[in-house]
This record gives structure tokens, C-alpha cells and sequence, in this order.
């Protein structure tokens, strides 16, 4: 028997599937060429270049930029910048931090013993069992309350009030990414057994040395995709963001959540071309990265 | 005390998993303790929490009101009854679709070549990592009258000389379960399909020497023994549903209101959140209900870290 033997059934599911999970992204992208700035039908491209932006009634009839007006249109708007700068400062902060006490604790957990492990292992699942949004509310009434209290006791004023902003979505963000960095860094622990690390230990090397010349090596990979999914998570998150954000720390999903509530000008595709273009990028590294790292393990 | 964290495993394994468990311990389990407390407390006129203990939240919930029409003590509507079923009924609903349409299309990347297997994948992932709201968007605009389906429909229609009027799809129950279907169906493909592919091909190979065709096949091998990426899937899917307030509100408008846009509006418009507490809590205790049991029937698999 043919192991890659197909039912017509099955093949005929997967086409279908594919077409519906790429469809409304095709969609997306054509709409951000779009002329029309109302944006309710596809009205074609915008044909003619000029040096100054040309409207018919609500059309775009000729730009500096052609067909990629919108686009043009996106580079000038600074609360896009401002919000993507926010997104990325949060999420590269975040990461680097959710990674290295993520990864600590992975090791805590795989290799020692101690008393708190049951706890310290059960709250890793806390953010998977239980809705975001109960812990978005959960955080901002923490904060609310914490910095209400604070800035009566201290009788902090003005500009020296604490309030929510980039500080506190960035810690929020680390509450939810560590038990994911953690989890895939200790599914790599498993993967590989302590002998290695007793072997360098029994070869003289102290702890230190075996763990950076043994255990750190081998645990890499796994260290790199936590940090990766990590930091993912929170280029995508907006539950926790929406309850813990405050003024000046807009992210990009925040934006564009802003602005569907509000008019929508072919710009919020054009954005979220650009998005995908950037995820697609992403994505194909990551593969061809991990492709090449796989194959020397196998000869 | 160095001393003693150099000779002491405990000593050590406590120092490094003690940031994250700190970390974990302020930031989500302290809020559930507040939360709790807070949702026996009362609203002050300015929106503030007054701390006290009443039940009144769980009461208002449960659907029995102290604010009547024609001057009775106490009366019974179940708005809010109605809003909690109609939570659990559209997350069991997307639920079931997500594996209908996730199976076969994991099922076909766990038995392509394994040359092409990460492609197809690869294919699974864009949407995925593709921004939640912005996938919301896709939908509100090929939903809207003027939307992609209604011009292929029209088309159709037109081509068949049928007469059409564009339908009124956005803002309907429909296009939730529909949004909430896109959204999270790439998390029930990758456990099942991590689960498919550990079936070893000499099993298919047994079955078939043993004279099973392949419904049969399917039934008694494949199917159980991809039934820990089904229930690691359902966890990923059913417990996020439940709590999103971003599809309902985008592409149900005021039409489709769930347990999150009825929280969300306590803390932000109705500011209103010990009520809002109260309800965050409920959803908690149900969808803890609701995968414990599902979990103590169908086990736990560690396929819910594969994805």
C-alpha cells in the first residue's frame, strides 16, 4: 500500500480549507491598491503618477507613488510610526527578559529539586487554562488599585502620577510569554538525558563550566524558538495590551482596532499588507534557518 | 549564605525558578485574588470600588434585579443568563466546525511527503502569525454588503438570471462563528497534525494485512490515536472563544453581545467593575468546569506545547 495515498475526499477538503484561510487575506491586500479612499467597493488601481496627490470626489486619480498611494499615504502617518515603535520597544524588551528567567526556570524545573517546584511548575499553566481577558481585567484592576493607593500615600501630582503605559504593558507582556518560553525550553531539557552534564562534571568541569559548555549548547535551540514564539506572542497580543495600555503606548493592534471603530481608508490595508509582508519574511527565514540546522543533526 | 547556595541543589533550583515565579505570582494570581474580592464589593457613584461583601453581583448575574419597573421588591430577567448560554453555545459551535475543517487538512500534511510537509505548514502558519485584528478586518470587509461574497453570489446569481439583493451578513450571529472559525482554526490544525504524524505507517501497514479498508482504518487506528492533538486543539480553541470580545464587537456590532463585551463594557463604559469582576469570574469557573471534564474524559496530551 501507497503511504501517500490520497482520498479525492480529503484533497478536496484541504483545497477548500487553504481557500478559505487565504481568500480573506487576498482580499485584504488587493483592497490596500485600491483608489477608492471610501473603500466600500474596489474601484481599480490608481494608474497615473504626479507630483501632487489628484482626487475626483472620494478617488484618487493620480499620486506621487502610482499604485502604492496608500502605502505613501501609511509612511507619513506618525501615529502608525509612533505605535509601531511602541509595539516593537515592548516586544524586543519583553522577550529578552521572559527569555532569560524563562529559561532559568526551565532548568530549576528539569534538573533540581526544591519546595516550591509543584507551585512554581502549576502556575506555568495558568495562562493557558484560563480566558485572556480574565487576566487583562485581573491586571488592570492590580495596577488600578496598586497606583491609586500609591499616589494618595505619596501624594504624588502632575506628571509624577504613576498611571498605565509602555511600563506596564511591557510587564503584563512578560506574565504571559515566560510559562511559553519555559515550557518549550523544558521540552528541549527532556529531549536529552543528564548523563552529558554528569560526564563534563565527572571530567572536572564545575557547574558553570558544564552548564555553559554542556547544557547551554544543547538547550539553544530550544532557548531561540521560545524567545521567538515569545516574542510573536507579543507583536500579536491585544487583550492584555487593550486593559494595561495608557496614553503613548499605542501598539499596532490597538491602532488598528482604534481605527475600524472609526472610518476606514484603504491605509488600515495598506498597513496590514505590510504586516503580512513582514510575517511571510519572517516565517520563510525561520524555515530555511531551521532546515539547515536539522540537516547536519541527521548525518 | 553563598556558601550555602553553593552546596544546597534546593538552594539553587529556588533561586532560578524564583523570577518567573514571582513574576507569574504578582501578575496573574495576585489579580485573580483581587478580582475575586472585588467582585463582592460595590460601585461607588463615581465608578470607584467600595470594599464591603455583598452578593449583589452574583445575584444581578444570576438575573434577579433590585431595580424593578412597577415597584416589586425583587424581579427575574435573564439577560445576563442569556448572554453566558449564548457564550457556550457559539464556542461549542466553532469548536466543532474548527475540527471538521482542521481534520482533513491535518490528516493530508501528516501524510504528504515529508519533503512538502513543511511547506504545507509553513501555509498554515502565515494566517496564523498574520495580526488577530487585522484577520477580523479581512472578514468585516468581505462580509459587508458591497463584500467579496456578495458580489460573487450576485455574479452567480446573475449568470443564472436569478434575481438577488445583496444579503445582510455582517453584524449577524453568523459572522461571528464564522470570524471566531478563521481566527482560531490554525490551533486545532498544528496539534492534530502533531499528533497524526507520530502514527507509525507500519500500523496503517497492519491494518490493512489484517483486511481493514480504510473507513475502517481510520475508525479504529488513526482517529484514537490522534484523539490527544482533538483534545489538546479543543483546549487552545474552546477557552479562547469564550473570552474574546474583538470578533463580536467588529463583526457582530451591538447585535451579538458575549461575556466579553458585557466585561469589557464594565471596565471601560458601564465602569462598572465589581459587576465586572463578578462576570470575569463566572467565565473563569465555566470554562475551568468545562475543560476539566472534557480533559478527565479524553486525557491531556503534551500536544498542546507542539503548538
Amino acid at each position: 500500500m501507497n503511504p501517500h495515498r490520497r482520498s479525492p475526499f480529503v484533497i478536496a477538503a484541504t483545497v477548500l480549507v487553504y481557500f478559505f484561510l487565504y481568500a480573506p487575506i487576498v482580499m485584504l491586500i488587493l483592497y490596500s491598491f485600491n483608489s477608492s479612499r471610501a473603500n466600500v467597493k474596489f474601484e481599480g488601481f490608481v494608474t497615473a503618477y504626479s507630483s501632487r496627490v489628484v482626487m475626483d470626489g472620494s478617488t484618487v486619480v493620480s499620486s506621487p507613488c502610482g499604485p502604492f498611494h496608500w502605502f505613501c499615504d501609511l509612511a507619513k502617518n506618525d501615529d502608525v510610526l509612533e505605535a509601531a515603535g511602541n509595539t516593537l520597544a515592548i516586544a524586543f524588551t519583553a522577550t529578552i527578559i521572559a527569555t532569560i528567567i524563562g529559561t532559568m526556570a526551565a532548568i530549576a524545573l528539569q534538573r533540581y529539586d526544591f519546595k516550591i517546584k509543584p507551585f512554581s511548575q502549576l502556575s506555568l499553566y495558568i495562562p493557558i487554562v484560563i480566558p485572556e481577558i480574565v487576566m487583562g481585567i485581573g491586571i488592570l484592576t492590580l495596577f488600578s488599585q496598586l497606583f491609586g493607593w500609591m499616589n494618595n500615600a505619596f501624594g504624588l501630582t502632575g506628571d509624577a502620577r504613576l498611571s498605565l503605559g509602555i511600563a506596564t504593558v511591557t510587564v503584563s507582556h512578560i506574565a504571559f510569554m515566560v510559562p511559553f518560553v519555559t515550557l518549550v525550553v523544558q521540552a528541549r531539557l527532556q529531549g536529552f538525558d543528564k548523563s552529558f552534564e554528569e560526564a563534563a562534571m565527572d571530567l572536572g568541569a564545575n557547574e558553570w563550566t558544564t552548564f555553559r559548555r554542556v547544557t547551554f549548547p544543547m538547550i539553544l535551540p530550544g532557548v531561540l524558538s521560545g524567545a521567538l514564539l515569545a516574542f510573536t506572542l507579543s507583536l500579536d497580543d491585544f487583550v492584555i495590551t487593550f486593559f494595561t495600555n495608557g496614553p503613548g503606548s499605542t501598539t499596532l493592534p490597538i491602532y488598528v482596532y482604534g481605527l475600524l471603530r472609526r472610518i476606514i481608508t484603504p491605509q488600515v490595508n495598506a498597513l496590514s499588507t505590510v504586516w503580512i509582508l513582514i510575517v511571510f519574511l519572517a516565517v520563510l527565514l525561520l524555515q530555511v534557518l531551521q532546515s539547515r540546522e536539522a540537516k547536519p543533526a541527521h548525518e | 549564605m553563598l556558601q550555602r547556595l553553593r552546596e544546597s541543589k534546593s538552594a539553587q533550583g529556588t533561586v532560578l525558578a524564583l523570577p518567573t515565579t514571582l513574576w507569574l505570582f504578582v501578575l496573574l494570581i495576585i489579580p485573580l485574588i483581587l478580582t475575586l474580592i472585588i467582585s463582592f464589593g460595590k460601585r461607588s457613584p463615581d465608578g470607584d470600588v467600595i470594599y464591603s461583601f455583598t452578593f449583589e453581583n452574583y445575584t444581578r448575574l444570576a438575573g434577579f434585579s433590585t431595580d424593578c419597573p412597577d415597584g416589586q421588591a425583587t424581579c427575574f430577567d435573564p439577560l445576563y443568563l442569556n448572554i453566558l448560554m449564548r457564550s457556550l453555545t457559539l464556542a461549542f459551535n466553532t469548536t466543532a466546525v474548527v475540527i471538521m475543517m482542521a481534520y482533513p487538512l491535518a490528516y493530508f500534511i501528516a501524510r504528504a511527503h515529508p519533503k512538502r510537509r513543511t511547506m504545507f505548514l509553513f501555509m498554515v502558519l502565515i494566517p496564523l502569525w498574520t495580526n488577530f485584528v487585522i484577520r477580523v478586518y479581512a472578514w468585516m470587509m468581505l462580509l459587508r454588503k458591497e463584500g467579496a461574497i456578495n458580489i460573487v453570489i450576485g455574479w452567480l446569481a446573475n449568470l443564472l438570471h436569478i434575481p438577488f439583493t445583496p444579503l445582510e451578513m455582517l453584524y449577524t450571529p453568523g459572522a461571528v462563528l464564522v470570524g471566531m472559525v478563521y481566527e482560531f482554526l490554525p490551533f486545532m490544525i498544528l496539534p492534530i497534525y502533531t499528533s497524526l504524524e507520530k502514527i507509525d505507517n507500519s500500523l496503517y501497514e497492519a491494518a490493512a494485512d489484517l483486511g481493514a479498508n480504510a473507513f475502517r482504518t481510520f475508525l479504529r487506528v488513526t482517529l484514537p490515536l490522534s484523539m490527544p492533538g482533538v483534545v489538546a486543539g479543543t483546549i487552545l480553541v474552546f477557552i479562547p472563544v469564550m473570552g474574546t470580545f474583538v470578533v463580536s464587537d467588529i463583526l457582530g456590532g451591538r447585535q451579538v453581545i458575549l461575556v466579553g463585551n458585557l466585561i469589557q463594557r464594565q471596565f471601560l463604559d458601564a465602569r462598572d467593575p465589581t459587576f465586572g469582576s463578578a462576570a470575569s469570574l463566572i467565565l473563569m469557573v465555566l470554562t475551568l468546569i468545562v475543560t476539566y471534564f472534557y480533559t478527565r474524559k479524553f486525557g491531556f496530551g503534551e500536544e498542546i506545547i507542539a503548538a
